[in-house]
């Protein structure tokens, strides 16, 4: 990288899009595209990180998110050490902060952090001296998701600035929907919530995005039409009646796709309920990115580790 | 080509602010043309008016059809002879049939019938919940695509208020409104009438006011929570029309509708009744204080429709003793000269403001087909004599149910015929 570009975020931590401004934001993305490389060198493997330790704490299941933050860490050199809720002290009454103090004792210098509250990687990043990365807290934010989400559009359009982006689905459980609208909103693109209004946030417009109850008229003209997943499981049939009507009013199908521009692209976090808010036709077909956002969520974890490295480092420097 | 020409009728539609005499020229199940002497296109079939009130078709958003399931108290056949009879074009059946109409099957069911019977239009009212157990939202959006037209668990209200929000969130979706039967199970359990100084006199458990009262506000703040589409079922009370009158003027998407026997009947009537079931109502026939409210919000605009809250009964269930004997009166063939002669003769309200709240807004509050004479629009009217002087006969019902307190009550106004998709399906 050229000397004039900034290879560190001057912050501990990356506990939200709220947090970053549009020009933490851009080096983040200009830095992951630099990282792609990495991926495709025979020995995948970089230095930056070695001698570091992070520890990924997972207090939630997670399949993806933990693999690509793990691969991240990896191909950055670190040493990894993975807690997951179930083999925790969390189930035997641990505070968080009990578990974060004991945590520290072993002196790690990063904490990938999911946490089934909204709230706790804020708190985390207060009390420890390790850099706090939020891989998903509650139904706050999932900072990590949407700056990979964002990186795949500005690789496909080039620009996120006027992107007309749908994200349709559970929006009010949805951390992955507000980091997005966060970012999105911050990087010049129009957002658009759709959902029948009981998986809706109240007053959802406050966070600059607009809303729609049904997704035909939000379709009109998009670019982006990201898929959030369904859980049925999740909500006692009281936010919605069933699987089959949510496919039939809200599932993005080849017919309702045809209502965005010719050039829309199909997102979808993961992982996806076929057949309940997506039509396998649309989640394999040209226009998908989903199994894009995957690869590029590595490029983005990178990133991360390596410009929050970057601030470590001149910190140390300046002491 | 089908036509009908209704000739020197007084044309009374609130929609284009008629009230003059006019001819309607109904051709092919639509308003083919309005106006004064009407040329006729050859083979012309006539109807004459002279005398009468044509006004747009009279819809019911209230009725109970009792099929499929409680075929011995009604069926879809006898209660669309009942609506014509009463001079109702259309009428909205509440979902608490067996199996529950909360399921798209139930609905395309209902709406298969009533085309194959061909009298009144019939438009189903889906169930909000499943099973009408008020814990689990019922497919809304595939009873409304197989041609339901609201959502209500009329009959058993909603305890749960996360699921009431929700219903009214989620049915944004597809435009519909919850119609809510508001009653508080704790403070109704156990009463047949309304609970007062009569039912202490003659001993009767009551039910009192604020079991509808305190639902209805619970149910006003949710609908400006969620800017969902709520609709008041029969409401009875001075203090649930005051909070309507409060939503109404906080801008909320709030219509409530009052049953034909609330405003003529009072608990005095019930205990005049010597405990007969057929005075036995829900919500009860209430105090004439309430009744006074009641036509005071009739006249001020408060209330927007005038239903009849139709509960068939089988005569062996009203055989019971007045508390064991179910709720509910027959009211598709009464409706109508109810609301002529206490409201209309009564001076209450003009007769543009009746076809107001028995036509025009009740198609406008669940989005019916008609409510108008506007060409174009179906053809579906409802004529009416006003002069007409007849004593309610419960043996002349079409409906199979008897169970009416209006047997013998002599009433000025009564439907003359009564005209769906240009047809005269029935005549006095």
């Amino acid at each position: 990288m050229p000397a004039e570009v900034a290879t560190a975020l001057a912050r501990k931590d990356v506990v939200g899009i709220s947090q970053l401004d549009v020009g933490e934001i851009q080096l983040i993305l200009d830095t992951a595209e630099e990282l792609l490389e990495v991926a495709k060198r025979p020995i995948k493997k970089v230095p930056t990180l070695r001698g570091s330790t992070v520890v990924n704490l997972f207090m939630e299941p997670s399949t993806r998110t933990r693999f690509s933050f793990e691969v991240a860490e990896k191909r950055l050199s670190a040493d990894t050490l993975n807690f997951s809720a179930s083999s925790s002290s969390v189930s035997k009454g641990e505070t968080l902060f009990d578990t974060a103090r004991n945590l520290m004792a072993m002196a790690p210098d990063y904490i990938v952090i999911r946490h089934p509250h909204s709230g706790a990687p804020h708190r985390l990043a207060q009390e420890v001296s390790a850099s706090i990365i939020n891989a998903g807290d509650g139904i706050n934010e999932h900072p990590t998701q949407a700056l990979l989400d964002a990186f795949t559009m500005r690789q496909h359009f080039g620009s996120l600035d006027g992107l007309k982006v749908v994200i349709a689905g559970d929006i009010r459980h949805s951390r992955v929907a507000r980091s997005n609208a966060f970012l999105l909103d911050k990087m010049g693109a129009e957002v658009r919530f759709v959902a029948p209004a009981s998986l809706l946030p109240l007053d959802a417009e406050d966070l600059g995005v607009s809303t729609h109850v049904r997704l035909e008229p939000a379709l009109e003209g998009a670019d982006v039409v990201m898929m959030l997943r369904i859980q049925l499981e999740r909500q006692k049939r009281i936010n919605f009646p069933s699987m089959r009507e949510y496919f039939d009013f809200f599932a993005l199908t080849p017919e309702r796709l045809m209502l965005a521009t010719d050039s829309a692209v199909v997102m979808h976090p993961g992982p996806m309920n076929r057949g309940v808010e997506i039509d396998s036709l649309v989640a394999d077909g040209t226009q998908s990115l989903i199994l894009e956002q995957v690869t590029n969520g590595v490029a983005i974890r990178m990133a991360i580790l390596y410009l929050l490295a970057g601030g470590r480092s001149e910190a140390a420097s300046d002491s | 080509m089908k036509r009908l020409l209704i000739r020197n009728g007084r044309v009374v539609d609130p929609s284009q602010g008629l009230d003059q005499g006019m001819d309607l020229l109904l051709e092919n199940g639509v308003v083919a043309a309005i106006g004064e002497r009407l040329d006729p296109p050859a083979r012309t079939k006539m109807f004459d008016a002279a005398g009468l009130v044509v006004a747009p078709g009279f819809i019911d958003l209230h009725t109970h059809l009792r099929e499929p399931g409680f075929e011995h108290k009604e069926t879809i056949e006898s209660g669309c002879r009942a609506a014509v009879a009463g001079g109702f074009t259309a009428l909205c059946c509440m979902p608490d049939t067996d199996p529950v109409n909360d399921d798209p099957a139930v609905t395309a069911f209902i709406v298969k019938r009533a085309e194959q019977i061909g009298l009144a239009k019939v438009y189903p009212v889906g169930a909000a919940s499943v099973g009408l157990k008020g814990e689990e939202m019922a497919e809304i959006g595939e009873m409304v695509r197989a041609g339901a037209v609201a959502i209500s668990d009329d009959c058993k209200s909603v305890s749960n208020a996360q699921l009431v929000r929700r219903v009214l969130e989620y049915a944004r979706s597809f435009d519909v409104p919850l119609a809510a039967h508001e009653e508080d199970l704790d403070l109704s359990a156990g009463g047949s009438m309304h609970e007062g100084g009569v039912s202490a006199r003659i001993g009767l458990r009551g039910i009192p006011t604020s079991a509808e009262e305190v639902m209805v506000a619970r149910d006003v703040l949710l609908a400006e929570l969620t800017r969902g589409r709520l609709h008041l079922c029969h409401l009875s009370t001075s203090a649930s029309l005051d909070l309507v009158r409060t939503a109404k003027q906080r801008g909320l998407a709030v219509t409530c509708e009052v049953a034909a026997h609330q405003f003529v009947l009072t608990d005095e009537d019930v205990a005049g009744s010597n405990y007969d079931p057929n005075w036995k109502v829900n919500p009860p026939l209430r105090s004439a204080v309430e009744v006074e409210a009641i036509l005071q919000a009739i006249y001020d605009g408060t209330v927007d429709a005038i239903v009849s809250d139709h509960e068939p009964h089988h005569a062996d269930e009203k055989e019971f003793d007045f508390s064991d004997a179910p709720f509910g009166i027959v009211g598709l063939e009464t409706a109508v000269p109810l609301a002529l002669d206490r409201l209309v003769h009564g001076r209450v309200i003009g007769l543009m403001q009746l076809v107001r709240l028995m036509s025009t807004r009740p198609a406008e509050i669940f989005n019916i087909p008609g409510g108008t004479l506007r060409e174009g629009s179906p053809a579906d009217v409802t004529v009416l004599d006003l002069r007409a002087l007849r004593t309610v006969d419960p043996a002349s019902f079409k409906s199979r149910a008897q169970n009416t307190p209006f047997a013998d009550m002599r009433l000025k106004g009564w439907p003359a015929a009564t005209i769906v998709g240009g047809e005269i399906v029935w005549k006095a």
